[in-house]
C-alpha cells in the first residue's frame, strides 16, 4: 500500500500491487525522475551477477598451475606473490574478461533481435548477423595481416553488409518474423559455404588459426581481446538501455507502436544498429560463439518472469553461460581442452531444435 | 482535455499502388461515438489507419485539432488519439499489467518512466475494463474476450480524448461483443471520449453509434444517425443484399434481417423491385 503521510521525501519507493506482486516504483523528488522495476528481476540480476563472479573467480583459478580461490582476489589488485600475479594479470583474467564480456554482448544482442522480431529464433546467431561477421574476419585473417583491430573492423563491416543484405531479402511490405529467419537461416548457409571456400585458398597456418577461431574460443585470449569489445560495449550497452523503452512500444506490433507514438523507424533502426554492433564485436573477440545469443535471452525471460526485452538479465545470463561452458571445456574432459563453442553447441543445438519443432507444431511464427 | 477535432479532408489512401480510398472527406462528431460500416475490402480499415496516421495518405489531409496530423510530432499526436489495431498480438508471456503500463509511452521519457499520474491512469484503466483481477495473468493465455479487454485498457492507460478501434469485437462470441461495446459507451459517457469504430456487424453499429458511417468502394455512400441512414436500399447498395429493416424490439435503432434464397419472401420479386440500379 502507499505510504499514509506523503511528506516530501528524496526518494520515494513504493511497491505497486494493482501491476504485479514484484512491481517497484522509485521516485526522485528532485530532479523529478522516476522508475519502476521489477523486484524479481532486479533479485535475478544480482544473484545472476554474483554467479557471474563467482565463475570467473573459478575460471581464473583453476588450470595447470592452480591458485586457491582466496588468492584470486590478491592477484587480481597485485597483491599476490609474483608468480600468481602474472598467471592471473597476464593469462587468465583477460581470459575470463573476455568471456563476461563476449556473453554479455551476445546475451543483449539476441535480446534486442528476439524481442524486435518477436521470435526466438530471430537471434543474429542464427539468421546469420555473426556467420557475416565470422566471414568478414576469416577473409581478414586469410588475406591481411590479422591483427585485433583489422578483424574487429572486418567484423563489422561483415555483419552490417549481412543485416542489411537480410533486410533488403526478406522486406516485403514490412519484415516479419519467420521470413526473416527462413532468409537468415539461408543466408547463414551460403556465408558458410563461402567461409570454408576461403579456408581452401589459405595457408596451412592461417587456415588452422581460422578454424580455430570460427569453433568460437576464448583459448590465448589478452587483453588487446579484452579492448574492442570492452569499448563497443561501452558506448553500445548503453545506447541499447536508452533506446529499450522503445522496444517495450515496438513489441506490441508496427500498428500499436506507432499508434502508441513511437517514431518505429529511428528506434528499430537504431536497436538494429546497436544489436548488430554488440554481435560484431562479440565475434571479433571470441569467434561466433554458437547458440549464446539464442539460448541466454530465453533463460533470462523465464528466470525474470517479464516479456519485456530483459536486456540487462539477458547480458548477464550470456556472461554466465559462456564463463560456465569455458569452464567446462577447460576442466571436464581431462587433459582434452574444448573449446568454448563446442560446450555452448552441445547446450544450445537440443533447444534450438526444440523451438523449431515447437514453432513447426504450434503453427506461428512466434 | 481540450474538446478534440478529427476531421479528413480530401484523403486518398492506398497500399502500394492499389487506391482504397479516393478523395474522402469526413468530420468525426466530437464526444460521439462513430461507427464505420461497409463491406469487406471497401477501405473501412485503410479510412481508420489513415485517421490515426498509421497510414500516409497520397493525397488529402488528416486535421486534429485543426492541425495537419502528419506535421505534429507522432508522440504529441499519440496524447490526443489512440488507436487499437485489428486483432494485436502481444509477445509470449507479457501480462495484462504490463501491457496496459505501456499505454504510458507518449507521457514517458527516458528519465521518467513512472509517476503517480502513470500509476493512477492505470489503475483506473484496469478498473473500467473490469482487468484488474487479470493483471498478473499473461495476455495470451486469456480468453478472447478478457483479452480484448485487456488491450481496450491499454488504450485508454495512454488517456487520449480520441479512441479509435478497429474491429474490437471480432473473433468474441455475441456476449463478449455486446460486453466490449458497453464498455465503449461508458466511457463514451462517462469521460466524453470521441470513439470511432470500424464494426462488421450492422445491427450492433446501429445500435451502438450516434452517427453512422456507411463505405463501399472507398467511398462514403451514407453518414448520419442510424435511424436516418440505414434503409433496405443503403444495405443493398453497401453490402449487395436483399433484406428487411425493421425497429429493434430492444433498442428501438433500425435491426437489419436478411433474406437469402432459402427463406424469406421470393427472392425474385424482391430483386424485381428493389433493385432498379445497381452500379459499380
Amino acid at each position: 500500500m502507499s505510504a499514509p503521510a506523503k511528506q516530501r521525501r528524496l526518494v520515494t519507493v513504493e511497491r505497486l500491487p494493482s501491476l504485479g506482486a514484484d512491481q517497484v516504483s522509485v521516485r526522485l523528488a528532485r530532479p523529478r525522475v522516476s522508475a519502476r522495476v521489477s523486484a524479481r528481476t532486479v533479485s535475478v540480476c544480482v544473484v545472476v551477477f554474483g554467479l557471474v563472479l563467482f565463475a570467473s573467480a573459478v575460471n581464473v583459478s583453476v588450470g595447470d598451475f592452480p591458485i586457491p580461490l582466496s588468492d584470486v582476489f590478491p592477484a587480481i589488485v597485485g597483491q599476490g606473490n609474483p608468480d600468481s600475479d602474472f598467471i592471473v594479470r597476464v593469462l587468465r583474467l583477460p581470459r575470463s574478461l573476455t568471456g563476461i564480456l563476449v556473453g554479455a554482448a551476445f546475451g543483449m544482442s539476441g535480446a534486442i533481435f528476439q524481442s524486435l522480431a518477436r521470435n526466438p529464433l530471430a537471434s543474429p546467431d542464427i539468421i546469420g548477423i555473426e556467420a557475416g561477421a565470422a566471414f568478414a574476419a576469416v577473409l581478414v585473417i586469410v588475406i591481411l595481416d590479422p591483427n585485433t583491430v583489422g578483424v574487429t573492423a572486418g567484423a563489422l563491416i561483415g555483419a552490417l553488409a549481412t543485416a542489411v543484405a537480410i533486410y533488403v531479402l526478406a522486406y516485403r511490405r514490412g519484415v516479419t518474423g519467420y521470413r526473416l529467419v527462413l532468409v537468415g537461416i539461408g543466408v547463414t548457409a551460403v556465408l558458410s559455404g563461402l567461409t570454408s571456400y576461403l579456408l581452401t585458398r589459405a595457408n596451412i597456418y592461417d587456415a588452422a588459426r581460422a578454424v580455430a577461431w570460427l569453433t568460437g574460443s576464448l583459448n590465448g585470449r589478452g587483453w588487446e581481446h579484452v579492448g574492442p569489445v570492452g569499448a563497443s560495449m561501452l558506448v553500445l550497452v548503453p545506447a541499447t538501455l536508452l533506446l529499450g523503452r522503445h522496444l517495450r512500444g515496438l513489441q506490441l506490433g508496427d500498428d500499436a507502436a506507432r499508434g502508441l507514438g513511437v517514431r518505429i523507424e529511428v528506434a528499430r533502426g537504431g536497436l538494429i544498429l546497436a544489436g548488430v554492433g554488440l554481435a560484431a564485436t562479440a565475434v571479433a573477440s571470441a569467434g561466433p560463439v554458437a547458440f549464446v545469443a539464442l539460448i541466454s535471452p530465453q533463460i533470462a525471460r523465464r528466470l525474470a518472469g517479464s516479456a519485456s526485452g530483459a536486456l540487462v538479465p539477458a547480458a548477464l545470463t550470456g556472461a554466465l553461460v559462456t564463463l560456465a561452458s569455458d569452464l567446462v571445456g577447460r576442466q571436464a574432459f581431462g587433459n582434452v581442452e574444448l573449446p568454448v563453442g563446442v560446450i555452448t553447441a552441445i547446450v544450445g543445438a537440443p533447444y534450438f531444435l526444440w523451438l523449431l519443432a515447437r514453432a513447426n507444431r504450434v503453427g506461428r511464427g512466434g | 482535455m481540450s474538446r478534440p477535432q478529427l476531421s479528413a479532408q480530401h484523403l486518398r489512401l492506398a497500399y502500394d499502388d492499389r487506391l482504397v480510398v479516393d478523395d474522402l472527406s469526413l468530420q468525426i462528431p466530437t464526444g460521439r461515438i462513430s461507427v464505420i460500416v461497409g463491406a469487406n475490402a471497401c477501405g473501412k480499415s485503410t479510412l481508420l489507419r489513415g485517421l490515426a496516421r498509421l497510414l500516409k495518405p497520397r493525397g488529402g489531409i488528416v486535421y486534429l485539432d485543426g492541425k495537419h496530423i502528419t506535421r505534429l510530432p507522432t508522440r504529441v499526436v499519440a496524447t490526443r488519439l489512440g488507436i487499437l489495431p485489428q486483432s494485436p498480438v502481444a509477445p509470449e508471456g507479457l501480462t495484462v499489467a504490463d501491457l496496459v503500463g505501456r499505454g504510458r509511452y507518449p507521457h514517458q521519457r527516458w528519465f521518467r518512466q513512472w509517476t503517480t499520474e502513470d500509476e493512477t491512469v492505470v489503475t483506473a484503466a484496469l478498473e473500467a475494463t473490469r482487468t484488474t483481477d487479470l493483471a498478473n495473468r499473461p495476455v495470451d493465455e486469456l480468453s478472447g474476450g478478457q483479452r480484448q479487454r485487456a488491450w481496450i485498457a491499454m488504450a485508454l492507460a495512454q488517456g487520449t480524448p480520441i479512441m479509435l478501434l478497429d474491429e474490437p469485437t471480432t473473433f468474441l462470441d455475441i456476449a463478449h461483443q455486446v460486453e466490449v461495446l458497453d464498455l465503449l459507451v461508458e466511457l463514451n459517457q462517462t469521460e466524453e471520449r470521441t470513439i470511432v469504430l470500424v464494426l462488421h456487424d450492422l445491427n450492433h453499429a446501429c445500435r451502438y453509434a450516434h452517427h453512422l458511417v456507411a463505405m463501399a468502394d472507398g467511398a462514403i455512400v451514407a453518414e448520419g444517425r442510424p435511424a436516418d441512414v440505414v434503409t433496405e436500399e443503403l444495405v443493398e447498395r453497401v453490402f449487395d443484399l436483399d433484406c428487411r429493416v425493421i425497429p429493434d424490439p430492444v433498442a428501438g435503432t433500425p435491426l437489419v434481417i436478411p433474406v437469402s434464397a432459402h427463406h424469406g419472401a421470393s427472392k425474385r420479386q424482391v430483386r424485381a423491385t428493389a433493385q432498379p440500379t445497381e452500379t459499380s
